[in-house]
C-alpha cells in the first residue's frame, strides 16, 4: 500500500509539471510581446527592463522556463496587471470562498444524491424511482448557470426567501480570520453573522451542487442495484436478517466504492462549475477571478489561477484514487 | 459487543445533546455582551470600485465618489449647483489682467494626520502634478491637468497662509475649475511618509477619514470629528462594490444598503411604488456619445497641453479611412434613431442630445438643428462617398455603467443593427473600463462609446477639452474623435480667454455649428442623474456634477 | 421453412426501437435539427432585424394581457422575438456541438489509435499527454485556450474540441486495445498485410460503436460548455442568438419583472442536451452494454 502511494504520488510529477509548462507557455501564446503581456500595455520602460532581467525574457525559452519556475516555487506568481497587487495575494483572499462554496455544493450533492440514489434504487420501478431518476436526468442536461439564474429568480426575487448576491447581510460587522467564513463566524461566536453567512450559500451551493448530486444519484442507484443482485446478499437475506439490516449494513458499504470515484472524479467539474455560479452570484472566489483576468488580458493572474485550480483537481484525484484503494477491500496494490 | 447494542444508541443521543448545549454556549456569549451605540453607518452600493484614491490622478466617477469624503479644496461648489463659496481658502483676488490670482487661506485646520494645512501643502498638491522635478510627479498621469489646468504656470507660497496662482492667459472658468476634486489639497507630510504609496493611505482635510480598502468589495470612511466645520453627522460610511444592478436593487430593497446609484431605468417603476425607497433624479449635466476616430493626433513631448509646432500630427493608431470622411460620418448621423433609444433603451430617464454638451450650459445653440433618422439618406451619402456597399467596422463598447449611458452594451447593439441596416457591418469589442479608457485616450479604436460628466458647469469643460484639436494628445486625449479643426480650437481659446458673458457665448455657438457640420460625434443623450436610498437617509443633495457629497448627510432610525 | 438470418443493422435497428429512451432522445434530436434546418420558414420573425425594433422591448408572451400578437415567448431588451431567436440557435448549438466534437473526435482517433496500435513508448509519452490535458477542469482548458487564440464562435468550437479530445483519445485507446488482441487481427499481421492496412479496414471500422457513443455524449457537453462560454462573454458574439449569450443579456431583467427572456433559452439548452443524452445512454445500452463502466 505504501509503495502504491509513492508510485501514484511519483506519477502525478510529470503531470503537474506539465501543467507549469501550458501555464508558463501562455506568457508566449499571448499575442505580443511577452514583456508587456506580463506588465499590461502602461509598463514603463524602467519596469520593462526590470522584467526582462528578471525573467530572463532575452534567454533561450527552457532557461525562462526554469527561472519562472523557480519564481514560482519560491511564491512568487508576478504582480496582476489591473490591481498591482502579488498574484499570490489575489489568489489566496479568494480561495476560501471558492472552497466554501466547493464544499457546500459537495455536502448537498453527497446527502440529496447518495440518499436519492439508494431509495431509487431499493424501491426499483416504483414511482419513487422514476421520479428520481427523472430529476437526475434533467440534473445533468441543465446548465448550471441557468439552474443558478432560476433558483435565483424563485427564491430571491418572486419569493425573497434567499439572499441573491455576497457572502452575508452587508449590516453585519464581520472580521475575517481565515477567510472561511463559517469557520470564522463559529470561532467569533457570532450567531447573526453565521446565520446569515448559511443562507447565502444555500442558493450558489445548491446551483453548483446539483449536476453532482444527479451524478452520484445515478451511479448510486446503479452500484446498489448491483450489489443487491450478488450472492452474498442472498446469503444475508437467507440467514434471516431484516430488509433493512441487508441494505443498511451490507449493501450501502459496498455500493459506495465506486460512488467515491465518483465524486472524486467530479470535483473538477464543480470546479468548472464554480466558475459559473460564482459569475452568477456574484460571489468573491477564485472562479469568478478566473473570468474577470481572462477578460481583462490580465496574465499573471490568468496564469496563476489556472495554476491553482490544475493543482487542486490533481490533488484532490490524487485523494480520490487513494481513498478508493483504501476502502475497496478487493483491491490489493503491491 | 451486540450489534443492537441499546447503550450504543444512548451515548450517540448524549453526545449530541453536549454538543447541541456546547454550540448554544458559545452563541449566548453574544448576547450576554452589552451591545455598543447604534452608529449611524451608510452603506452606499456602488457599481464599480475606485481605480485610485489620488484625487488628482483620477477620471473615474468611482474614484472621486471615495475622495470627496476624504479631501477638500480652495472654493467648493455650493449644495445642488456650480457656483463656489470658500472652503480651504477664505478669500481671493484677481488681478486686474486676470492672470494673478492671490487666495488667503484658512487658519486651524488640520490634515487627517495631524500636521497643519497651509501654503506649502496647496503649493505641493498643484507642484506634483505639472512640475516634471517635483519627485512625486513620477507616481501619476494627472490627466486632468492637461485637460483643465494647462493655463497656470506656476503656484506660489506667499507666506503660510497666502498662496498666488499665476496663469499664462486670462481664464473664465479657472475659479469654478478650482472647486474640482483633481486640485483639492492633500497632506505633504502623508506623501514624504508613504512615498509612491502615499493614496493607499490617503490623508486629506475633508469631513471623512480613509479607514480601509478591500479591493473589488469596499472603501471605509469614518468621521472625521475634528473637522473643522464640525463633525459630520454620519459615522461611517462604507462604499460597497456591488456590480450586478440587480443585486444592487434587491440590497437596498432588503435594507442591506443605504443608497445606491445607477439603478436600472427598467426598475423606477417598482422604485417609486415602494414607500421605503427614495429616488432622487434631476436632468444631468452630461453627454453621452458616439467617436468616430477623424485619424490625427499628435504626441505632447513637452507635456504642455497644446500642439506644439514641433509636434505634427500623426495617424492614430486606430486610423480609419472612411471615418476620415464627413460623408461618412454624417451618414452614421443620419442611419441611427435616436429618439427610439432614448425612449426604448434609457427608459425616458434622458434627452436626445444633438449638441455636445447639455441644454442649460452657457452658450448652448439651440438653433441648430439635428440630424433626423433617415436611413435612406444615410445609404446616399456613403455611396456619395464611395461606400455604395457599405463596409466593416469595430464599435467598441464600455462594460461598465456610466453616468450618461445606463447599459453601453444594450446601446452598442442597437447601434450595431441601425448600422446594419445601412450596410456598416459592426463588430462589437469590449474591454475592462481601465483598459478601455486608457485605449480609446490614445486612439487605437475606430469608433467608439463614451460620455462625459461635467465638472465645474463651464461650457469650456465641455467643449474644450472633449472638442479640441488640442486635446487630440495621444495617451490622454480628452478629444477620442481625435478632431483637429484648429478653427474649432481657436474659438473655444477665445472664449475661455474673457470674462464677457455674451462674447462666450458667441464663440460656443459658432464652435457647435461647426462642429454639427463637421459630425466627427454621434451624440445620443443627456442622462439623467439618479440615485436611490433608503427613506431614513436624509440631506442628500444632488450636485450636477455628478459628484456624491456625504457631509450634510444623516440617517433616522 | 427457414427463416432469413436477421442482419446486424436490422438486429440493431430493432433494439433500438424497443430503449425507450433512446427513441425519446432522438425525436428530440431530429425536432432540433428539423428547427434548425427549416429555421427561416418555421420562426415568425427575423432574430436579428436590422433596424432594431426598440419600441417591442420586454414584452411578455401569451400568458400576459401587455403581449404583442406574434411574439408568444415575448421579447427581449432590444424588441426580438425570443421564439425566433431560440429556433436560429439552434442552428448554432447544434452546429457548434458537431463541429467540436469532430475536431475531439479528429484528434481523438489520432492520438488513440497510435498510442493504442504501436504502444510502447508513443504510448507512454501521448498518455502523458493527455494526463496534463486531464489536469485541468475541462471548461476552465476551454477558457485559457480562448484566453489566448481569442473571442467568437469559431474560436469557441476550436477550444471546445481541444478540450474533449484527451477523452476520446482515451476511448479510442481502450478499443483499439481490445480490439489488437483479437484473432483475426493477428491473422491478418500473420500473413503480412501492413498497419495502415489493418488500422484502416479492421481496427477503425470496429471501433466505431464507443466513438458514435461518446460522440452524442460529448456533443452534450459541448453544447453546454457552448453555452457557457457564450454565457461569460467569451464565445458567441452579440447579436448572435446563441443560447448560452441571450441567458446572459437578459438575467438582470428578472428583478424588474422580465423573466421571460432569461427562462425560454435555458430550457432550449436543457432540451437539446436533454435529448442527446438520452440517445447516447440509449446507444450505449444497445451498441455496446460493455461501456456501460
Amino acid at each position: 500500500m505504501k509503495w502504491y502511494i509513492i508510485k501514484r504520488l511519483l506519477q502525478i510529477i510529470p503531470v503537474i509539471l506539465g501543467v507549469t509548462i501550458i501555464a508558463f507557455s501562455l506568457i508566449h501564446l499571448a499575442p505580443g510581446d511577452p514583456a508587456r503581456t506580463m506588465l499590461g500595455q502602461h509598463a514603463t520602460q524602467q519596469e520593462i527592463d526590470q522584467i526582462r532581467a528578471k525573467y530572463g525574457l532575452d534567454k533561450p525559452l527552457y532557461v525562462q522556463y526554469f527561472i519562472w519556475l523557480g519564481n514560482v516555487l519560491h511564491g512568487d506568481l508576478g504582480r496582476s496587471i489591473l490591481s498591482h497587487e502579488q498574484v499570490t495575494t489575489e489568489i489566496a483572499s479568494r480561495f476560501p470562498n471558492t472552497i466554501e462554496l466547493a464544499i457546500t455544493a459537495m455536502i448537498f450533492a453527497v446527502l440529496v444524491g447518495v440518499i436519492a440514489g439508494i431509495i431509487s434504487a431499493t424501491k426499483q420501478y416504483s414511482a419513487a424511482d422514476y421520479t428520481v431518476m427523472g430529476v437526475a436526468l434533467f440534473g445533468i442536461s441543465m446548465p448550471v448557470f441557468w439552474l443558478g439564474i432560476m433558483l435565483m429568480m424563485i427564491f430571491g426575487v418572486f419569493l425573497g426567501w434567499l439572499p441573491i448576491g455576497g457572502r452575508i447581510d452587508l449590516l453585519i460587522p464581520f472580521h475575517r480570520i481565515t477567510g472561511l467564513m463559517v469557520l470564522d463566524s463559529i470561532i467569533a461566536g457570532n450567531g447573526t453573522a453565521l446565520v446569515s453567512v448559511l443562507l447565502h450559500l444555500i442558493l450558489p451551493g445548491i446551483a453548483l451542487g446539483t449536476i453532482p448530486m444527479a451524478i452520484i444519484a445515478r451511479t448510486t442507484r446503479s452500484s446498489m442495484l448491483e450489489v443487491l443482485r450478488q450472492d452474498f446478499i442472498r446469503t444475508e437475506r437467507a440467514k434471516g436478517l431484516s430488509e433493512r439490516k441487508v441494505i443498511y449494513k451490507h449493501a450501502i458499504r459496498n455500493a459506495m466504492v465506486p460512488v467515491v470515484t465518483v465524486i472524486g472524479m467530479n470535483f473538477g467539474m464543480l470546479l468548472s462549475g464554480a466558475i459559473l455560479t460564482e459569475t452568477v452570484f456574484s460571489w468573491p472566489g477564485v472562479g469568478r477571478l478566473v473570468v474577470d483576468s481572462v477578460y481583462a488580458r490580465d496574465y499573471p493572474l490568468v496564469i496563476g489561477c489556472i495554476l491553482v485550480f490544475a493543482l487542486v483537481f490533481v490533488i484532490a484525484n490524487l485523494i480520490t484514487d487513494l481513498l478508493y484503494t483504501y476502502i475497496d477491500p478487493r483491491i490489493h496494490y503491491d | 459487543m451486540g450489534r443492537n447494542n441499546p447503550n450504543n444508541m444512548k451515548a450517540g443521543v448524549l453526545a449530541i445533546v453536549v454538543c447541541g448545549i456546547l454550540i448554544a454556549v458559545s452563541f449566548s456569549g453574544c448576547v450576554q455582551n452589552n451591545p455598543p451605540a447604534v452608529q449611524k453607518i451608510l452603506i452606499f452600493g456602488s457599481a464599480g470600485d475606485a481605480d485610485k484614491l489620488d484625487p488628482a490622478d483620477v477620471t473615474d466617477q468611482e474614484s472621486t465618489a471615495r475622495t470627496d469624503s476624504i479631501f477638500e479644496g480652495l472654493v467648493e461648489f455650493k449644495s445642488g449647483g456650480t457656483e463656489i463659496q470658500p472652503c480651504l481658502a477664505t478669500g481671493w483676488n484677481i488681478s486686474a489682467d486676470g492672470k494673478n490670482i492671490t487666495f488667503d487661506l484658512r487658519h486651524g485646520v488640520k490634515f487627517h494626520d495631524g500636521t497643519d494645512f497651509n501654503a506649502s501643502a496647496v503649493v505641493f498638491s498643484f507642484d506634483r502634478q505639472y512640475n516634471a522635478s517635483n519627485p512625486y510627479h513620477q507616481y501619476g498621469e494627472w490627466p486632468y491637468w492637461s485637460y483643465m489646468f494647462s493655463d497656470i504656470l506656476s503656484v506660489n507660497k506667499i507666506n503660510d497662509y497666502k498662496v498666488k496662482i499665476v496663469l499664462n492667459n486670462t481664464n473664465a472658468a479657472m475659479m469654478t475649475s478650482l472647486a474640482m476634486f483633481t486640485v483639492s489639497i492633500v497632506s505633504p507630510t502623508n506623501a514624504a511618509k508613504w512615498g509612491a504609496d502615499a493614496f493607499k493611505h490617503p490623508c486629506g482635510t475633508g469631513p471623512f477619514k480613509f479607514v480601509e480598502w478591500v479591493k473589488d468589495d469596499h472603501i471605509t470612511v469614518e468621521a472625521n470629528k475634528e473637522y473643522w466645520r464640525g463633525a459630520p453627522k454620519l459615522d461611517k460610511i462604507i462604499y460597497r462594490v456591488i456590480k450586478d444592478p440587480s443585486a444592487r436593487l434587491l440590497a437596498i430593497q432588503a435594507g442591506e444598503i443605504q443608497g445606491m446609484e445607477f439603478p436600472d431605468p427598467a426598475s423606477f417603476a417598482q422604485i417609486t411604488a415602494n414607500t421605503n425607497l427614495q429616488l432622487l433624479t434631476q436632468p444631468g449635466m452630461n453627454v453621452g456619445y458616439i467617436a468616430m476616430n477623424n485619424g490625427y493626433g499628435y504626441n505632447d513631448t513637452n507635456k504642455n497641453g497644446a500642439r506644439d509646432p514641433n509636434e505634427p500630427w500623426v495617424k492614430t493608431p486606430g486610423y480609419f479611412a472612411p471615418f476620415t470622411n464627413r460623408s461618412v460620418r454624417q451618414a452614421v448621423n443620419y442611419a441611427i434613431n435616436k429618439s427610439s433609444i432614448v425612449k426604448n433603451l434609457y427608459k425616458g430617464t434622458a434627452i436626445v442630445a444633438k449638441n455636445g454638451m447639455p441644454p442649460f450650459m452657457l452658450g448652448y445653440n439651440d438653433a441648430i438643428v439635428d440630424y433626423p433618422y433617415n436611413p435612406t439618406k444615410a445609404k446616399e451619402l456613403l455611396t456619395e462617398a464611395g461606400y455604395p456597399n457599405g463596409f466593416n467596422t469595430t464599435l467598441w463598447v464600455m462594460p461598465v455603467s456610466r453616468p450618461y449611458m445606463f447599459d453601453p452594451t444594450k446601446i452598442g447593439e442597437a447601434i450595431q443593427s441601425y448600422l446594419e441596416a445601412v450596410n456598416i457591418h459592426v463588430t462589437i469589442y469590449q474591454i475592462d473600463w481601465a483598459t478601455y479608457l486608457a485605449k480609446t485616450q490614445a486612439g487605437e479604436h475606430p469608433m467608439c462609446l463614451l460620455g462625459w460628466t461635467g465638472d465645474n458647469g463651464d461650457p469650456d469643460n465641455f467643449m474644450n477639452v472633449l472638442y479640441g484639436a488640442n486635446q487630440c494628445n495621444l495617451g490622454i486625449a480628452g478629444n477620442v474623435a481625435f478632431y483637429n479643426n484648429t478653427h474649432v480650437q481657436d474659438l473655444l481659446t477665445s472664449a475661455i480667454q474673457t470674462y464677457n458673458t455674451t462674447q462666450r457665448a458667441n464663440y460656443y455657438k459658432q464652435a457647435q455649428v461647426i462642429i454639427h457640420d463637421d459630425a466627427p460625434f454621434v451624440y445620443l443623450a443627456h442622462a439623467n442623474q439618479n440615485l436611490v436610498f433608503t427613506k431614513n437617509v436624509k440631506g442628500f443633495v444632488l450636485n450636477p456634477t455628478a459628484r456624491y457629497f456625504f457631509y450634510p448627510v444623516d440617517m433616522t432610525t | 421453412m427457414v427463416r432469413k438470418r436477421e442482419t446486424k443493422t436490422h438486429e440493431l435497428i430493432r433494439r433500438f426501437r424497443y430503449n425507450k429512451s433512446a427513441v425519446f432522445g432522438l425525436i428530440l434530436i431530429l425536432f432540433l435539427v428539423f428547427l434548425a434546418i427549416f429555421a427561416p420558414f418555421i420562426a415568425p420573425h427575423d432574430p436579428t432585424p436590422s433596424p432594431p425594433e426598440l419600441g417591442n422591448s420586454l414584452k411578455p408572451g401569451f400568458w400576459s394581457n401587455e403581449s404583442i400578437p406574434g411574439y408568444p415567448l415575448g421579447t427581449d431588451m432590444m424588441g426580438r422575438d425570443i421564439l425566433s431567436r431560440i429556433i436560429y440557435g439552434s442552428r448554432i448549438s447544434l452546429t457548434v456541438g458537431f463541429i467540436a466534437v469532430g475536431i475531439a473526435t479528429a484528434l481523438g482517433i489520432l492520438i488513440g489509435v497510435a498510442a493504442g496500435y504501436y504502444g510502447g513508448w508513443i504510448d507512454n509519452v501521448l498518455m502523458r499527454i493527455t494526463d496534463i490535458l486531464f489536469a485541468f477542469p475541462s471548461l476552465l482548458l476551454a477558457i485559457v485556450i480562448v484566453a489566448v487564440i481569442g473571442q467568437g464562435l469559431d474560436k469557441a468550437m476550436i477550444a471546445i474540441g481541444i478540450e474533449y479530445s484527451p477523452q476520446m483519445a482515451r476511448v479510442m485507446r481502450g478499443s483499439v486495445l481490445y480490439i489488437k488482441e483479437m484473432e483475426y487481427i493477428e491473422a491478418q499481421k500473420a500473413i503480412g498485410s501492413s498497419n495502415t492496412r489493418i488500422i484502416f479496414r479492421h481496427v477503425l471500422p470496429n471501433s466505431l460503436s464507443p466513438v458514435i457513443v461518446y460522440g452524442t455524449l460529448m456533443m452534450a457537453g459541448a453544447i453546454l460548455d457552448a453555452a457557457a462560454l457564450g454565457f461569460l462573454g467569451l464565445g458567441a458574439q452579440p447579436p448572435s442568438p446563441e443560447w448560452g449569450a441571450m441567458l446572459s443579456e437578459s438575467r438582470f431583467y428578472i428583478v424588474s419583472g422580465s423573466w421571460w427572456a432569461a427562462t425560454f433559452p435555458g430550457i432550449a439548452i436543457v432540451i437539446a442536451v436533454l435529448g442527446l443524452n438520452l440517445l447516447g445512454d440509449g446507444l450505449r445500452d444497445i451498441l455496446d452494454p460493455r461501456l456501460k463502466e
